[in-house]
């Protein structure tokens, strides 16, 4: 790299984060990806290091022509440290897969971490765009215009009858994955989660979430995204997608009014209780923090906690993670180590208004 | 409960809500982390894709056609359909055209159609396959070289520059 400073990225945090974008007390946020291959090189399986080198050294230069929707910087990710390219990831500006495999890779990253590129995932190039909150239209219009400017000067694979060609069948034609992130903890308290997957399964859109040892998910945050990438015009997917959250949201609301009228006390309770936790604890996993963060992220949606607001906590879940937390601190730590760290870091940036932040170190 | 990829305590349970039936996965904290933020865009589908392959082949072809099915080759890249099947990755855009009829059915099954609608690249609404081409030639050409037939490297040579310089106007 190495233009872009990751120890200063580590600091503050991207765009998408920042809490503003419609609907963003539920709807964290409006990930759209496409998935293009050049049409003169093998599929990632079956090109040679030569050839990776190539395709990384056309498409980085594509990329950095292009200049378009603010500043690309560039990262050879071939290049970085292990905590470097599990904080992209933790980021969300390269996939698990990309930080760990081998040879010629990169990604181009915009200042405001709306827009990454990443060279040699899967396929050749991955575009993404993110938003805050529930943008699709937004991000769609700017993911179009990128990828319409890359295919200017080089060709992406393309079949007049099965669309853009791409190293997996599940992806051909569009090449398209939206994806929201919700945020439902309400729904998992009055227990209608399943009956809300079960509906949406039957439009072919999946539905992810993390299971912890009991029936909650990590942190109360579901992924919604089409399956669905031959036979139906992007436009078309990002309207079933755009059309189906609403009334996700719709259901999550009054499932917190309902806890709100009808347990105030066990709900301004547990919210409180999760609250006192993470401002006091000296070791906690990052399992239990996305747990308690999850609860606190509610109460500040209900008004229960008032001197918190959302994009510091949208940032904790972030910078809580490992390697982030290593890359703040500057530092490799172990497991036991993190957990320290972790709970000296929540104690910091939740008793900031009490005075007594620096302290509790 | 024993984590499904090593030996530590399975301490994460995941649910996978794809199509059909939820898929239960247990996985220890290492091993549930990797595999969330590897697919974290993809529904796991490799596995799926496997099943379902698995599935249609089996489905009225003997296993002497099976086995020779296993070893087409494309041209271009020289993947077998064996590699395909065992990986879920194919290996270039020509695949798509000469398994053509082996990958139908498992296109169908995932997206219920066959034809792409939506945007197309404004330089190649008509496809990329003379593109995809260059790959085979130019191994071609260097196994000619190699071979020190001069007469059929020098063709072989014409033949990529055509298509170069076709695809040099139009991308400008
Ligand atoms: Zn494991
Ligand atoms: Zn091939």
């Amino acid at each position: 790299m190495n233009a872009l400073d990751l120890s200063e990225l580590a600091r503050t945090s991207g765009e998408w984060l920042r809490g503003s974008g419609p609907e963003s007390d539920i709807v964290i946020s409006s990930r759209i990806r496409l998935a293009r291959n050049l049409a003169e090189f093998p599929f990632i399986t079956r090109a040679s290091q030569a050839d990776r080198t190539q395709i990384e050294s056309v498409l980085r230069e594509r990329i950095l022509a292009i200049q378009e929707s603010g500043e690309l910087e560039y990262v050879n990710v071939n290049e970085l440290h292990g905590i470097d390219r599990q904080f992209l990831v933790e980021r969300q500006l390269i996939s698990r897969e990309h930080a760990e495999s081998e040879g010629a890779r990169g990604v181009a990253i915009n200042r405001n971490e709306q827009v990454s590129l990443m060279i040699n995932e899967e396929d050749h190039l991955r575009i993404q765009v993110m938003h805050s909150g529930l943008d699709l239209e937004a991000a769609w219009e700017q993911i179009d215009h990128i990828d319409s400017l890359m295919a200017e000067k080089v060709a992406f694979a393309f079949h007049p009858k099965l669309g853009y060609l791409t190293a997996c069948p599940t992806n051909v034609g569009t090449g398209l994955r939206v994806s929201v992130m919700l945020h439902l903890p309400a729904l998992v308290l009055t227990q209608q989660i399943d009956k809300a997957f079960r509906a949406l399964q039957k439009i072919s859109l999946a539905v992810r979430g993390l299971y912890g040892e009991g029936s909650q998910a990590m942190g109360d945050f579901y992924q919604i995204s089409n399956q669905i990438t031959l036979g139906k015009s992007e436009i078309s997917v990002i309207k079933q997608v755009g059309d189906v959250v609403p009334r996700l949201i719709e259901w999550e609301r009054t499932a917190r009014e309902f806890l709100v009228k009808e347990s105030h006390e066990n709900l301004h309770d547990k919210v409180a209780r999760a609250y006192g936790i993470l401002r006091t604890a000296q070791t906690i996993s990052s399992e239990e923090t996305m747990h308690l963060l999850s609860s606190v992220r509610m109460g500040v949606n209900l008004g229960l906690i008032s001197d918190l607001q959302i994009p510091l906590l949208n940032e904790l879940f972030i910078h809580t993670q490992p390697a982030h937390l290593q890359k703040l601190r500057g530092v490799e730590l172990d497991t036991a180590d993190r957990n320290i760290e972790r709970a000296r870091y929540l104690r910091r940036h939740l008793n900031k208004d009490n005075g007594d932040g620096e302290s509790a170190n | 409960m024993k984590c499904q990829q090593c030996n530590k305590t399975a301490t994460f349970h995941i649910t996978e809500l794809t199509k059909g039936k939820p898929q239960e996965l247990h996985l220890c904290e290492e091993h549930a982390r990797h595999y969330l933020t590897q697919s974290d865009d993809e529904p796991a589908v490799a596995p799926n894709l496997a099943g379902v392959l698995a599935q249609q082949l089996s489905v009225g072809q003997t296993a002497e056609e099976l086995a020779r099915l296993d070893q087409r080759m494309c041209p271009v890249c020289g993947i077998t359909f064996y590699e395909f099947r065992n990986q879920g990755r194919l290996g270039c855009p020509h695949d798509y055209v000469c398994f053509e009829s082996e990958l139908e059915p498992l296109i169908v099954n995932i997206h219920g159609e066959t034809e792409h609608v939506g945007k197309k690249p404004a330089n190649y609404p008509e496809g990329t396959e003379h593109l995809t081409q260059l790959i085979r030639l130019r191994r071609e050409m260097g196994a000619a070289v190699d071979e020190e037939d001069y007469e059929r490297a020098s063709q072989l040579r014409d033949e990529i520059r055509t298509i170069e310089e076709a695809a040099h106007k139009k991308n400008g």
